[in-house]
């Protein structure tokens, strides 16, 4: 801008918008290369540096090399400047860099939209409520910034103190907005595809240790809440993927034939629930076994595993009822039973003779192999640890006869493979099994460290059956929780812990907390909006409807703002109100009436008073501009003069005033 | 019915000085209303123009009027505090050491280009001038009833200058500048015969005892709540706003009260007006808004606080 030049900014101001750039860089750290972040935080020290020495910034051609040199950083290390990652890494690169130029107000401003940008973008990691409350707190901040750019001399606290009464003030707008502002399908942020890497949960496959792993998060895979009374502990099987495919090393999904029919009458008591799915990238649901009705999001496999129609990358909600005492695949067809059998050759070699050894001395009573199975497990002193040795090429014969420690998987895998090997159709199932229940909303809370894998083998006469070999080693694995199960000193998810009783208390109030932030605000969908609005008495609430009620409602809440911030100046002074009611008389005054001059634009003569005309001056000026009422205009002036200034605050001289100005 | 002017019996000894003095200072009697009111207003003045422009001439003049005992100081570069201050002297008579009190010790002493002097003994002058009293070698005098200092400054690019701090500036009540005369004005001045001769010939206006009741009732001037809202929203202005590098303090606030009240007792007014304010914020609050050395023309002065004037509306 040639010709205007901007006053620099002072080193306060700087500083101020050193801070809001900090408090907007500084949450998105994490989530960005190391590399990158060094840098960034190098650029920050740098710029903090050349203020605290008052140095001039570095010249144009020097940044100009810098951005290239750290663009072409980003794009090496990505592949790609596209996708939310390498898009945010360049934004927060740039905002970096802006930092050093900003010399004139004009850069602060843009520096200070730039930081509010960025702290949107927070949103497309995590929308969690703790990081909205801290984003509130870095927006507060940066308001303040916002503000002592304008208002150079304003102290720090008193300007932090202003922003966060403004977004006060901006709160019920935000609700009006949030609660009317017509919904589309989908997360509230829609996400590029490159931000689903790196959720927790359970996977396609399954070999040893990739649920041991899962049982060190604390992460919250799903939540469901009964609508009677929850069943008991040691029903809560959750299944999940079914794994019918071994290749030696790893057990894999079969190809599954979706279908939206129960292959099975439901029948028995049922459980009727709700579950809160976090996202985990993955197209499955999870149910009770056996599910007895098929959420509109999802599909039944042939094994019973509930599908969801696409990979669920935001949190889901579906209600469903299970009847737990369903049997299911009495007449299984010939081509999944042979699945069920299937195993690969030449494995395991010790396992299989052993399956075989043992068909031999039972005969064919499947239950009693079933039976010597278990037996076997706990008669050879089986444990059950989170840290199982690795296993080598035959993991299952090692396990079996070797290590003989192991996690849930080990056992369902070994269980699984001995049924095969000994003839019996069997498939290993993956899920979770328990849940909390918190206390404070009574919903069912299940976390990645219940993650679980079961065996269920099928038999003539009673379809699929389950069998939990771990039930059988460590009972209260399945009646209790995963602490109680495991031997005493093995580390533990930090939440997982039985002890800090008040922590715990803690934690489930703040879960609460946290599902309810998910249900409503995060989940607050266009189902749940029209539901939402019904229930406050919008008739089919449609978009256009939601329009002009937000509208409305907007208009009417800024108008009480407006009324309560003229309502809450000063109480005026009546002789101040009558010297302004004369200045209006005046300036209306029609020039015909006063010298005959014709009809001219109202007010062209500026007998107005300036506003900071004192009463003489203005009294003089009209008198000069009117001399046929300069003699009444100056005792009226002198009367308010005398009312306002001369400390005589009288009634009979406010009477007097009003009555002259109203004669005038 | 109302009484609009309780105070008319003061007026006539200050406008008929008001008039005297005009008599000699041709075409100033704004500049020589703004040097009385800040008397009155018990602050000191600060004079600052190119010299020959009748800063002395004006001085002399108003101890003249005022029947004021008259001191000048000439400040150079060599001076010291005690040349200002005074000594003692060991006197062989007595056998001790008898104090011989400096200039100092006079009611209205005009220090002339006080910014020609080192900062050492510019403070001393300053300290004296805030304290109204002088304390050498251990003991403290007390300088005359009614000191007032009349300074005078050179603008400050010229050679040899020590230009008076901020801190320094704010001490002085007042700052004027007196500009050059008009035409007419001038003409009648190159005229007329010295004006050293003519202000020997003039009468005291006041006796000693009538200077201190006319400061008195200028403190007792009414201020109503509206007015010091106003100057409240005034000094409020120049805090926040982004034209002025350092905003007016509350003693600058005082100032401004202080010489408004002064201002209205020259107009024969029991109670001051936002004009009052208007008319002497030029002379009170433009030094104090800026920097150091920052020499203005009287004009900028004047176009400095018509700004702020107009960018405060009355409350």
């Amino acid at each position: 801008m040639a010709g205007t030049k901007q006053p620099p900014l002072s080193a306060r101001q700087s500083l101020w918008l050193i801070a809001a750039a900090l408090a907007a860089f500084l949450p998105l750290a994490p989530y960005l290369p190391q590399w990158l972040g060094i840098m960034t935080a190098l650029v920050f020290i740098w710029r903090s540096a050349l203020l605290w020495r008052r140095s001039p910034l570095p010249p144009r051609w020097l940044l100009l090399l810098a951005v290239a040199a750290a663009t072409l950083a980003i794009a090496i290390y990505y592949r790609t400047l596209l996708g939310r990652s390498p898009s945010i890494a360049l934004l927060v690169l740039l905002f970096a860099m802006k930092t050093l130029e900003t010399r004139a107000a004009r850069d602060g401003f843009a520096l200070v939209l730039l930081a509010y940008f960025l702290v949107m973008t927070q949103f497309l990691f995590s929308q969690s409520l703790v990081n909205a409350a801290a984003m509130l707190l870095e927006v507060t901040l940066i308001t303040a910034a916002l503000l002592i750019m304008n208002h150079q001399r304003q102290g720090g606290v008193r300007a932090l103190r202003q922003a966060a009464v403004m977004l006060a003030q901006a709160a019920p707008l935000m609700l009006l907005l949030f609660v009317l502002f017509p919904r589309v399908n989908g997360p509230l942020w829609g996400l590029p595809s490159d931000a689903y890497s790196g959720l927790t949960g359970l996977s396609e496959t399954m070999r040893p240790g990739s649920i041991s792993q899962l049982g060190r998060s604390d992460a919250i895979a799903f939540r469901a809440r009964f609508t009677g009374r929850p069943p008991a502990q040691r029903l809560l099987y959750w299944r999940g993927p079914v794994l019918t495919r071994f290749d030696g090393g790893s057990w894999s999904m079969d190809r599954v034939f979706p279908r939206n029919t129960l292959p099975y009458s439901a029948a028995g008591t049922a459980f009727d629930y709700t579950v809160t799915l976090e996202p985990h990238n993955k197209p499955w649901l999870f149910a009770l076994e056996l599910p007895g009705s098929i959420p509109p999001e999802g599909l039944l496999a042939a094994d019973y595993q509930l599908l969801a129609k696409v990979p669920v990358r935001s949190r889901l909600r579906y209600d469903i009822r299970s009847y737990p005492g369903i049997s299911a695949g009495l007449d299984e067809s010939p081509a999944i039973l042979r699945q069920a059998l299937q195993l690969p050759p030449r494995s395991n070699p010790r396992a299989r003779a052993m399956a075989l050894s043992w068909r031999a001395d039972i005969g064919i009573d499947d239950e009693a192999l079933i039976q010597r199975m278990l037996a076997y497990y706990r008669r050879q002193l089986f444990s059950y640890t989170l840290s199982p040795p690795l296993l080598g090429e035959d993991s299952i014969d090692e396990f079996l006869f070797d290590s003989r420690r192991g996690f849930c998987e080990h056992f369902a895998a070994s269980f699984v493979f001995m049924m095969r090997a000994a003839g019996i159709p069997a498939r290993v199932v993956t899920g979770y099994q328990g849940g909390e229940m918190n206390p404070v909303d009574g919903s069912l809370i299940v976390r990645q460290f219940e993650a679980h894998a079961w065996g269920e083998v099928w038999q003539k006469e009673r379809g699929w059956v389950r069998v939990d070999p771990t039930a059988a080693i460590v009972p209260s694995r399945i009646e209790a929780n995963l602490a109680s199960a495991l031997p005493q000193g093995e580390p533990l998810p930090f939440l997982a812990r039985p002890d800090f009783l008040w922590l715990h208390d803690l934690r489930y109030r703040w879960d609460a907390l946290a599902n309810t932030w998910n249900q409503w605000v995060l989940g607050y969908n266009p189902e749940r909006q029209r539901e939402f609005l019904a229930n406050l008495g919008m008739r089919s609430p449609d978009w256009q409807k939601m329009t002009i009620t937000m509208t409305a409602l907007c208009g009417v809440l800024l108008a009480g703002f407006a009324i309560w911030a003229l309502g809450s100046r000063r109480k005026i002074d009546p002789a101040l109100a009558a010297w302004n009611r004369l200045s209006r008389k005046l300036e209306r005054l029609g020039p015909r009436r006063v010298g005959g001059l014709g009809p001219r634009r109202v007010g062209g003569l500026g007998l107005a008073r300036f506003p900071w005309e004192g009463p003489r001056a203005y009294a003089e000026r009209i008198a000069e501009k009117l001399p046929m009422i300069a003699a009444e205009i100056r005792l009226i002036a002198a009367i308010y003069e005398e009312l306002r200034y001369g400390g005589a605050a009288s009634r009979e001289g406010l009477k007097e005033l009003n009555m002259r100005i109203r004669r005038l | 019915m109302l009484s609009l002017s309780k105070s008319a019996d003061s007026k006539a000894p200050l406008a008929e000085l008001i008039h005297q003095a005009g008599g000699i200072i041709l075409g100033k009697e704004r500049q020589i209303r703004l040097a009385l009111a800040c008397l009155l207003a018990r602050g000191h003045l600060l004079i600052e123009d190119l010299p020959g422009v009748g800063k002395t001439t004006l001085a002399h003049l108003l101890a003249r009027l005022l029947g004021m005992q008259f001191q000048r100081i000439q400040f150079t570069s060599d001076m010291l505090p005690a040349d200002i201050i005074g000594v003692s002297v060991f006197d062989r008579a007595s056998g001790g050491f008898v104090f011989h009190p400096g200039p100092i010790f006079a009611q209205l002493v005009l220090a002339d280009e006080v910014n020609r002097a080192t900062p050492k003994t510019q403070s001393a002058l300053l300290e004296a001038m805030e304290e109204r009293q002088v304390t050498t070698e251990g003991a403290t005098r007390v300088l005359p009833a009614g000191f007032f200092v009349i300074a005078t400054q050179n603008p400050s690019q010229q050679i040899g200058t020590f230009p008076l701090p901020e801190s320094q500036l704010d001490r002085f009540l007042m700052r004027i500048m007196l500009g050059y005369p008009d035409r007419a004005a001038e003409r009648e001045l190159l005229r007329g015969s010295d004006r050293r001769e003519m202000i020997a010939s003039l009468k005291p206006c006041l006796t000693p005892e009538e200077l201190p009741a006319l400061q008195m009732k200028a403190a007792r001037i009414h201020v109503s709540d509206a007015l010091i809202e106003y100057v409240q929203a005034l000094v409020a202005h120049t805090r926040t706003s982004p034209d002025y590098p350092v905003g007016l303090s509350p003693r600058a606030a005082l100032a401004l009260l202080a010489a408004a009240r002064a201002w209205a007792l020259l107009e024969g007014r029991s109670h001051a007006l936002p004009e009052d304010i208007q008319a002497v914020l030029p002379s009170v609050a433009v030094h104090r808004l800026q920097a150091a050395g920052d020499a203005v023309g009287y004009r900028s002065a004047e176009a400095i606080a018509a700004s702020l004037i107009e960018a405060v509306p009355l409350p």
